[in-house]
């Protein structure tokens, strides 16, 4: 079967197709193992533990009682154990192989952060103790605390944003909350389209009106055509830097005086601060608000692999409405600021249920004091150096839309497939075949056919190499009209093409077995 | 009859009272392979303005809108199974719906291939 694009979405079924003579009776292929739904593999009465059947009781439930069996398939322990293991096998991941998705910074996860994070007196805690008896752990927290302020040289620090996009809303409600606070309406939000994606999103929903500010030639912000939108009207500006065409925004400074002046507010957004770490404080730079990606910068496990979490500092203008709770120094050692009075009297309230992702701030904390402060610096110089590296190496090969050196991640268009009938999407399914994780592809939106890569701190030299080289056999086999292995791909992952469009407009929530529906269509008939 | 142009990269094809529309070449080439495309329903009347249909491409979901107002009357079914049309045939095969347009005045504002050329062309630079 082909997919929309006409590239096919099973295996290779013939064998004129490539990978002939791949196919075996079991449908695995070596270490590559089918798995059916969970639900196919169910039987009656199959059941993995030894249980005394339950004493005889009167079922309260009356008419609530359901009528309907739950539908839960019977299955041993080994079938659950064997079915999760082989899904996990066909997950790709950072503890895999190369992952360079650009504005994801896919980075090692060092093991002495799961180490802390799983010791007794952390592992073991429950967010509902007093805090007479979590002092270490709200000691902690305000380490942590520490670290972020004087990492981006700013006062304040709201904790319990639960991620990136959860931490742009605290920013932008701030900015609200303090505009509000002036008895001021303002109605826009500027946004500059080198900006994340969640930005417009978080300022929408925020009720403001987003205002979109073209790029320059060389990938910054147009400031003239910013300075043409400001007005009395606009509450602040949303801007990503390093933005996310991996290019530091030079006039930051320029733009966070401009934006003070019309008592506005600057949002940045922190979620590319590797690239900075250590170098440049956003609080010098006259950021009000900024969230960080602990889940990034910080070496906590995402993508699948664990929650994110997203403290915001906040400048002294934007810190009286940071949200509940934080956490103060009393007479009896750290104490919990829960509700809108006192000291949070100006406060915009409660952004998440207890004191944010505790077992990231262990995870961030442990990989902060595992490097120390030169440590820490010296990821940002590797990040850029890496990105370099691969930029360079490329370069003859593919066109970077804008010149010169890139931050933390290296950005090329699609005009070097121009012709060859391959495109941005066939060249990262190809990179599949390969077994590397795509880069991002076609965003950011200004470049034609983006490809955005972010190697990392973590990559040796060697993986980068190697990575080199494959985009380049790929990039000379496109150029030189081989593009079948193009179409093909992926060729060796377990599915092949997917119908993404058909997938997200008729999506199939629930499985129903076919031997119901067969039942049924029976029992009618009689 | 020509083809028009609209800044947003529409084109429309006036027949008598029916107005044919479609999406450039230059919009094709910017949205990258289209994997969907929304036409509206055979019936519905549209105002100048009002969405069209919604193209999604590998790289986004972007709305068309109608350059010219009036009543669906016919739309392109083959797009469903076959929305790389609009990459391949984007001024022919491609094409969206057919509008029974009301007041034909509506296209007097926009451009002509060569017109429309030289805007394009200044987007580029």
């Amino acid at each position: 079967m082909l997919n929309k694009q006409g590239r096919p979405t099973q295996p290779a079924e013939s064998s004129t197709e490539i990978g002939q003579g791949s196919e075996t009776y079991s449908g695995n292929k070596g270490l590559n193992l089918e798995s059916p739904l969970i639900f196919e593999q169910g039987l009656d009465g199959r059941i993995g533990v030894d249980m005394a059947e339950p004493k005889q009781v009167e079922s309260r439930l009356g008419s609530i009682a359901r009528k309907n069996p739950i539908g839960l398939p019977d299955l041993s322990e080994p079938q659950v154990l064997r079915h999760f293991v082989r899904l996990s096998r066909q997950n790709y991941a950072i503890d895999s192989g190369f992952y360079p998705l650009g504005s994801c910074t896919m980075k090692h996860n060092p093991r002495i952060n799961e180490k802390v994070a799983r010791l007794a007196g952390l592992g073991d805690l429950h967010p509902m103790q007093p805090t007479s008896t979590v002092q270490g752990a709200l000691e902690l927290i305000d380490s942590l605390a520490h670290w972020l302020k004087t990492i981006t040289g700013m006062p304040a620090v709201a904790m319990s944003p639960a991620a990136g996009a959860h931490g742009e809303l605290c920013g932008v409600m701030a900015i609200r909350a303090a505009h509000e606070a002036k008895g001021e309406a303002r109605t826009r939000i500027l946004v500059p389209e080198s900006a994340h994606g969640t930005n417009p999103a978080t300022a929408a929903l925020c009720g403001y009106k987003v205002d979109a500010v073209p790029a320059r030639e060389d990938g910054r912000m147009d400031l003239d055509a910013f300075a043409e939108k400001l007005g009395p009207d606009v509450a602040g500006v949303m801007l990503t830097n390093p933005n996310t065409c991996g290019l530091f925004e030079s006039d930051v400074k320029k733009i966070a005086g401009m934006v003070h002046e019309i008592g506005a507010y600057f949002y940045c957004d922190g979620a590319n601060l590797n690239a900075i770490l250590g170098r440049t404080r956003p609080g010098d730079l006259g950021v009000d608000a900024m969230h960080i990606n602990l889940h990034k910068t910080f070496s906590t496990p995402h993508g699948g692999g664990g929650p994110g979490s997203g403290p915001v500092v906040l400048s002294d203008a934007l810190s009286a409405f940071a949200p509940v709770p934080f956490i103060t120094h009393g007479d009896n050692g750290f104490d919990l600021v829960e509700h809108q009075e006192g000291q949070a009297e100006k406060s915009f309230g409660r952004m998440k249920g207890y004191h944010g992702q505790m077992g990231m701030f262990i995870r961030a904390l442990a990989y902060m004091q595992s490097h120390g402060s030169d440590g820490l610096r010296q990821i940002a110089e590797d990040a850029v150096l890496n990105a370099n590296y691969i930029r360079v190496g490329l370069d003859d090969l593919m066109r970077s839309p804008f010149e010169g050196i890139c931050m933390h991640e290296a950005l090329f268009d699609d005009s070097s497939l121009k012709g060859t009938g391959v495109t941005t999407l066939d060249l990262a399914k190809a990179l599949i075949d390969e077994g590397y994780h795509p880069m991002t592809m076609y965003f950011p939106l200004v470049v034609h056919g983006a490809m955005l890569i972010e190697p990392t701190e973590s990559e040796s030299r060697q993986t980068l190499d190697q990575f080199i080289g494959t985009m380049r056999y790929l990039l000379e086999k496109a150029k030189a009209g081989e593009t079948e292995m193009f179409e093909q791909a992926p060729r060796f992952a377990p599915r092949r093409r997917l119908d993404e469009t058909g997938a997200a407009r008729h999506p199939v929530l629930r499985w129903v077995p076919e031997t119901d529906e067969e039942e049924e269509k029976l029992s009618q008939a009689s | 009859m020509a083809l028009k142009f609209t800044e947003d990269h529409e084109w429309v094809l006036l027949e008598g009272d029916v107005a044919t529309i479609g999406v450039s070449n230059y919009a094709q080439e910017q949205l990258g392979d289209v994997v969907f495309v929304e036409v509206p329903e055979v019936g519905a009347d549209l105002a100048k303005g009002e969405e069209l249909a919604v193209v999604e491409s590998v790289k986004a979901a972007s709305e068309v809108y109608a350059p010219i107002g009036g009543e669906v009357i016919e739309v392109n079914t083959e797009l469903e199974d076959s929305p790389t049309l609009v990459n391949e045939e984007p001024t022919g095969g491609g094409w969206f719906a057919k509008i029974k347009v009301t007041d034909s005045s509506d296209l007097d504002e926009l451009m002509d291939e060569a017109a429309y050329k030289s805007y394009v062309e200044g987007l580029d630079e």
